[in-house]
This record gives C-alpha cells, sequence and structure tokens, in this order.
C-alpha cells in the first residue's frame, strides 16, 4: 500500500483514492480532428518514470487533484497548485 | 535442462520441476517412441545443429538427445546429476532476418513457428533478463477459450488446439491439465453474459454452457453455494476445454525446440534504441554499444512495450498495470476444476503439486512496479473464503505482481505498424499467456508472408481510428 498526498486531507492510502490517469489535455470537440480525437481517447505515454496524473479522493474529501508519481517506484511529489 | 531460475507462482525450483516434468514424460515418452520408432532415439552424435538429417524441421531436436522413457533411465543408469543444458548460447552475430524483443512465451513462440512453419532460422530472441521472466511466468497458468466475440473465441481456441499438442511437438512436458473451467455469475447482468458467452462459444464450436448451482456443487463440493452467503451463487459458464498447464515448461520447450531449430536466445540483452531510415526498420541498438542489423523487428514485450514502441516514435493505447497472484502451501487434492468469480474479482486452481493459486484483477493504478501489497492479500483471503469458506486454515506461501499491458478493448495489438519491419504482439493485458501459442504461430505467419494472418486481421493497431474495437471486456476484465 502507498501513500498519496492530497492537497486537502494531507497523506493518505491509496485505497482511498481513485485512479483517474495521465492528465491529458482535452481537445475542443468542435474544431478537433479525429486523430486529435482518438489520441485524448486512447493515447497514452505510459512512460517508467515521473508522470503528472490526476486522482480523485473518493473516500476523503471528493475533490480532484493533480499529482506526480514515478510509476517505476511510485514515489510521489507533493501536488502543486490543484487544479 | 538450463538452470534458469524459476522465479513464478506455479512452481517453483527448476530441479524439483525437472523431475516431475520428466517423470510424467516417463508416460508420455512411451507412447511417443512406439508411434516414431527408432527416430525418437537419435543421439547427441548426430552433429547436424538444425537435426535436418530427415529433413523435417519439426523433428529437429537431435542435437540433444531427445527426452522420453529411455534418456530417462539411460541418465539415470550413468549415475549423473547434471541433465544437458536444454538450449546453447551463442555470440551475437552482426545482422539477423528477424530481432524478436522479449523473450516470454509470445516471443519464444514466434521464433519457433517462424523457424518451424516458414524456415527462417537466422532469428534472434532478445530478453533483457531472463527467458521467461516477466509475464510469462508469473501468470497462473490457466487457459481456456470461452471468450465473448467470435473473433476471440476463434483465436484462443486455436490456441488450446496448439497446447493440446504441445507436449508431443516440442518433445517437452508441458504438463497440461484439462480440468474444466468455471465462471461463477453472482447476480443477473453477469448470468446474462454467461449465457451470451455460451451461445457464442456453442456457434463457433466451443463446449461452452450455462449450468446451475446443483450442477456445480456436484464438479466443486466445497464451494459455498448456498443462498445465505452475501454473493450466492447464481449459476456459471461451465467450459470442459479449459485447464491449466505449468507456464515454465511451455517457455523451456519453446526456447529448446526454437535452439535446436537454430534460432539464437540471447539473455540479459537489453534493447534501447530501434534504428530506422526511411520508415523502414534497419538494426536495434543494445545496452553495452553493440548494434545488431535487421529489417524486421517485432515487439512482445508486454508490460515494457510501450517504452520499445516509443523507440520507433509508433504510438500504441496500452497502459501498464501491475496484477498480483498469490499461492497457498500445497494440500491433498481437492479442486479438480478451475474457479473464477469475476464479481469476487478473484480465480482459484489447484496445481499438480497440490498448491492452491490464486489470482485477482489488475491493481487499480498503473504503474512499473512489481511490488506485492498487503490489502491486495487481505481482499483476496476475503474473496477466497466467500467462496470456499472451509480454506480459512490454508496458509500463503508467496505472493507476487506481474504486468499486464492493458488496451482499451481488452483485445490485443497485433500485426504490423505505421514503420516498415516494425511489428507488433503486444496489449496482452491479463490473458495473454493462453495466447501464447496462436500469437506466436499467427505472428510467424504474419512477417514471413507480410500479410496478417486471418485470425488476427481483427486486432491490428489501425482499429483504434476506425472506431472498430473488439470489445472482450465482458469476458477477459478478470475472467481468466
Amino acid at each position: 500500500m502507498i501513500e498519496l498526498p492530497c492537497p486537502w486531507c494531507g497523506p493518505r492510502n491509496v485505497s482511498e483514492f481513485r485512479h483517474v490517469g495521465e492528465a491529458t489535455p482535452r481537445p475542443d470537440p468542435a474544431t478537433a480532428s479525429p486523430e486529435e480525437w482518438r489520441g485524448y481517447l486512447y493515447l497514452r505515454r505510459n512512460p517508467s518514470g515521473w508522470t503528472e496524473e490526476t486522482w480523485y479522493h473518493s473516500a476523503g474529501c471528493r475533490r480532484f487533484f493533480r499529482l506526480e508519481r514515478d510509476t517505476a517506484s511510485n514515489r510521489t511529489q507533493p501536488p502543486g497548485v490543484p487544479s | 535442462m538450463s538452470a534458469e531460475p524459476g522465479r513464478n507462482g506455479a512452481t517453483s525450483g527448476s530441479a524439483n520441476g525437472l523431475f516431475s516434468g520428466l517423470g510424467k514424460g516417463l508416460v508420455n515418452g512411451l507412447g511417443r517412441i512406439s508411434a516414431r520408432g527408432g527416430g525418437a532415439m537419435r543421439g547427441s552424435a548426430n552433429g547436424s545443429p538444425n537435426g535436418s538429417a530427415n529433413g523435417s524441421p519439426r523433428n529437429g531436436l537431435a542435437r540433444s538427445a531427445r527426452y522420453s522413457a529411455f534418456s530417462l533411465l539411460r541418465h539415470e543408469l550413468r549415475g549423473s546429476a547434471e541433465w544437458p543444458r536444454a538450449w546453447r548460447t551463442h555470440e551475437l552475430r552482426d545482422s539477423y532476418d528477424v530481432v524478436i524483443i522479449g523473450g516470454g512465451v509470445h516471443g519464444l513462440a514466434c521464433a519457433y513457428y517462424l523457424a518451424a512453419n516458414h524456415g527462417i532460422t537466422n532469428v534472434a530472441v532478445l530478453d533483457k533478463g531472463y527467458l521467461g521472466g516477466g509475464g510469462s511466468g508469473r501468470n497462473t497458468a490457466i487457459l481456456r477459450s470461452n471468450y465473448l466475440t467470435p473473433e476471440g473465441v476463434r483465436f484462443y481456441d486455436r490456441s488450446l488446439e496448439l497446447y493440446r499438442n504441445l507436449a508431443a511437438e516440442l518433445n517437452f512436458n508441458v504438463m497440461f491439465s484439462r480440468k474444466g473451467h468455471l465462471t461463477l455469475a453472482h447476480n443477473d447482468s453477469s448470468l446474462r453474459t454467461m449465457h451470451w458467452r455460451a451461445e457464442v462459444n456453442k456457434l463457433q464450436g466451443v463446449d461452452s454452457s450455462v449450468i446451475d448451482p446443483d450442477e456445480i456443487k456436484k464438479l466443486v463440493p466445497y464451494l459455498d453455494t448456498s443462498a445465505a452467503t452475501r454473493y450466492p451463487i447464481l449459476g456459471a459458464l461451465y467450459h470442459p476445454p479449459g485447464g491449466i498447464i505449468r507456464h515454465d515448461a511451455v517457455n523451456w520447450g519453446y526456447a529448446r525446440a526454437a535452439d535446436a531449430l537454430g534460432v539464437h536466445l540471447h539473455q540479459q540483452t537489453e534493447v534501447i534504441g530501434i534504428d530506422t531510415a526511411k520508415g523502414q526498420v534497419t538494426g536495434v541498438q543494445l545496452a553495452g554499444g553493440r548494434q545488431i542489423a535487421t529489417g524486421t523487428v517485432l515487439n512482445a514485450t508486454a508490460g515494457w512495450s510501450t517504452l520499445i514502441s516509443d523507440m520507433v516514435g509508433v504510438r500504441m493505447p496500452v497502459q501498464t498495470f501491475p496484477l498480483q497472484a498469490a499461492v497457498t502451501e500445497p494440500v491433498r487434492p481437492f479442486l479438480d476444476t478451475v474457479v473464477v468469480s469475476g464479481t469476487l474479482h478473484v480465480y482459484v486452481s489447484q496445481t499438480d503439486r497440490g498448491e492452491l493459486v490464486f489470482g485477482a484483477s489488475v491493481d487499480p493504478f498503473t504503474s512499473y512496479s512489481m511490488r506485492g501489497s498487503l490489502d491486495f492479500v487481505e481482499g483476496l483471503a476475503g474473496h477466497v473464503l466467500e467462496l470456499m469458506p472451509a480454506l480459512s486454515k490454508m496458509r500463503l506461501l508467496r505472493q507476487w505482481a506481474g504486468l499486464c499491458d492493458m488496451t482499451p478493448d481488452y483485445s490485443p495489438i497485433m500485426g504490423k505498424t505505421p514503420v516498415d519491419g516494425f511489428y507488433t504482439d503486444v496489449g496482452w493485458g491479463t490473458y495473454g499467456f493462453k495466447a501464447g501459442p496462436v500469437s506466436g504461430e499467427t505472428m510467424a505467419e504474419t512477417i514471413a508472408t507480410g500479410r496478417p494472418a486471418s485470425l488476427i486481421s481483427a486486432f491490428g493497431l489501425d482499429r483504434f481510428e476506425r472506431g472498430d474495437l473488439v470489445g472482450e471486456k465482458g469476458a477477459a476484465a478478470v475472467g481468466h
């Protein structure tokens, strides 16, 4: 079990959170090409190393936040400005 | 038999496995020898490395003595403790016709079928660790073909057919036990999916049917089929051809057979770059500075597959999740069916040695870390006891994790890519081991002919552009 630093609740067990996934900017549906939309839907960087993710504290404050995590070691960095 | 460490779940020591494998081989071997006559006993004196004396690459295992009842007896009478290594080590060549990245069951099977079916023997299998050290040695070794889509059912059924004949084909006892496979339904919606799967299976000629709790109780008396449980069992999809196999033996058998046909197996050989020129693969770069020239590269690296594809700029809709499993101490045989519950996220089988092997769904977040976690074991134990309360005194021996390359539709990504000569056999998620033989066979055909084999034409990378997904979540998310 790893701990995640929730910006509002502090460090909590990962079982309290839902992993939303890699932070992927959403293209404008009105102007996005099919390729851009496909990339938004399906493609992720899936790096072995540091990545920026969205998490949801479902069993706590029930807020979304951004987090940097090293996917190889599961170390985390305290989040920056919540979004 | 090589002394490759068997770091895996269902089996542990390679020495132990050697004996259990060959002990069973005694029985298989007798039948084979009588069928093939003296030809089965060509000794190691036969100098042809490809065993091509009789012109058939399938009988190319002449380099070292074939495993048989006689070879076991002869070994015992000589009193020699060591068996010869099952495959050789080679110097790296400067160029290969085909370079396969990933020495698991998919890569090894592809190498074997390239050599055996298509005569392409200038092939290298590269692995940054040891052969069968990734998902191929970490899975729970369950085989079945009762999938949800016609494409999936056809594909996995061909794999089961190859697995059935694998021991004879590879001259290596893979210990396939066709125990039958039960997928439990605990609610109406999963019962509906079971009926759906049963009908799709029957249409494809696969033996599958939905049975009621009384019939389940007859098959698995230790299951709590009463209505008083938290998740009462309403029925199950019963799939008699399913079963379990010894996954290390499958890896080693393919490695040995591929080696005998001239394929080079390079362990501890990490690929750090892939060279391309004008959209065509020209070679691979290895850690330590070596380069190999090749026009064809197969990515068969499962959980690490996006790291390899990134080297040629091919982006794939794959995310890497750990999947954990655990095994108990051995007990007397009492469970002769594979039991799977999607609702409870657990599957249970008993190995030939008596250990119970448990698996679950993937971890709830992406990671390349293969560490086990206590909350996994706690959840698993609770779910197992929900199904079989009598197991409460069983002790877990160990737990482990492997990496799963999950795709959005729970189907693999196989075939060509936008880069010429770069092939993928990835996206194997939690169901890759059972597809090993057919993936090897179809990828070998695809590489040899340059056209996707018909069985995998639905699994191309381009299906995500077309929005033509092959939704297998209903049969692949937890059901193994």
